[in-house]
């Protein structure tokens, strides 16, 4: 059965950046109002949405196509709840990395096949030194240590410490809220 | 219902739905044809690993910075007192997505996602007065990869 998934291990994920931001139509706020719980799960989730809508069938499923390639919708799918997939140990890697070359790296670091998210933030000094954060899963815990290192030797070079630490692994205790996006209806 | 407890179309279904359902008016039969399964049962097995917990959502996965809106990640230093009080704080607030108890000094990682920036202004302040607690807002400055894969 598992043959016939796709042997990638990277989503097909749209890269967002605020320069292509759209407005939203009337129609397409609802769209998102009603979405935004999840599809019911029901053989024409479409139907059902077209008619909340008052839209055709063919009008919805060509919006939804249309906000998917504007990368308002990055994908439709499930989201497991990880801890309970067996990955129970995940680490926010953070980076003190030099600006100059900070977006060259982060991209090689976002590239790496283990991190689900990578990005550069803005840092808090004296509090927060960290400019590059790459969240990292795993099984165990040895499993988590092995890709930081990897990152690690990636970023040798153009670490630095603003007199604090090059690196940490901040490894999440509990989740304490998970729900979405919710825009009010 | 546990991970031991998942059968093989569970499994399958997780793995390719991790991905994206197509979309199209029986995007369930489609799945369930690439499975060689029935979409009533692809539907039934989806239902209870909802039901369970070990599905969190299941649908659009929306970016609000692509219509105007805004996310940010911001963090906090909770004394371990005031743990319990601060999350109830911080979760009562719609627009915060996620919120992780981590391991550092800075101890309560959250995101907030808003439809207009000034909203992420007006509950990072709000946070603050409540819990009298300074919030660091580390907004991105730019994205290199988001799609968080984990096979089973």
């Amino acid at each position: 059965m598992s043959d016939s998934i796709s042997p990638s291990n990277r989503l097909d994920t749209q890269k967002n950046n605020v320069d292509t931001a759209s407005t939203l139509t009337a129609k397409e706020r609802e769209y998102i109002v009603l979405t935004q719980h999840g599809l019911p799960l029901i053989a024409q989730p479409y139907h059902w949405l077209a008619e909340k809508l008052q839209l055709s069938v063919e009008a919805t499923l060509a919006m939804t196509e249309d906000l998917k390639s504007r990368g308002i919708i990055r994908r439709i799918a499930a989201v497991p709840n990880h801890y309970r997939l067996g990955y129970k140990f995940n680490g926010m890697t953070v980076w003190d990395v030099d600006d100059a070359v900070a977006q060259k790296f982060g991209q090689q670091v976002g590239d790496l096949p283990f991190v689900s998210h990578c990005y550069l933030r803005t840092r808090h000094l004296p509090y927060w030194n960290y400019n590059l954060f790459a969240m990292i899963h795993g099984k165990n815990e040895h499993e988590i240590s092995q890709y930081r290192i990897q990152i690690k030797q990636l970023l040798a070079d153009v670490l630095q410490t603003h007199g604090l630490k090059s690196n940490d692994m901040l490894t999440s205790k509990k989740i304490l809220k998970k729900t979405g996006l919710r825009l009010k209806k | 219902m546990e991970i031991d407890q998942l059968t093989l179309l569970d499994k399958a279904l997780i793995n390719l739905l991790q991905k994206g359902l197509p979309i199209c008016e029986n995007p369930f039969q489609a799945v369930a044809e690439q499975l060689a399964s029935t979409e009533q049962l692809v539907i039934e097995r989806l239902q209870v690993m909802l039901d369970s917990g070990l599905l969190t959502r299941f649908g659009p996965m929306f970016d609000a910075a692509c219509f105007g809106g805004a996310f940010t990640l911001a963090a906090m230093e909770v004394p371990e007192v005031q743990f319990e009080q601060v999350t109830q704080i911080v979760n009562s607030f719609d627009q915060v997505a996620h919120n992780y108890h981590r391991d550092h000094q800075l101890n309560m990682w959250f995101v907030i996602g808003a439809e207009q920036p000034q909203e992420i202004t007006d509950v990072i302040a709000s946070i603050e007065q409540q819990s009298g607690i300074t919030v660091l807002n580390m907004p991105k400055q730019e994205e290199f990869y988001v799609g968080l894969y984990l096979p089973v």
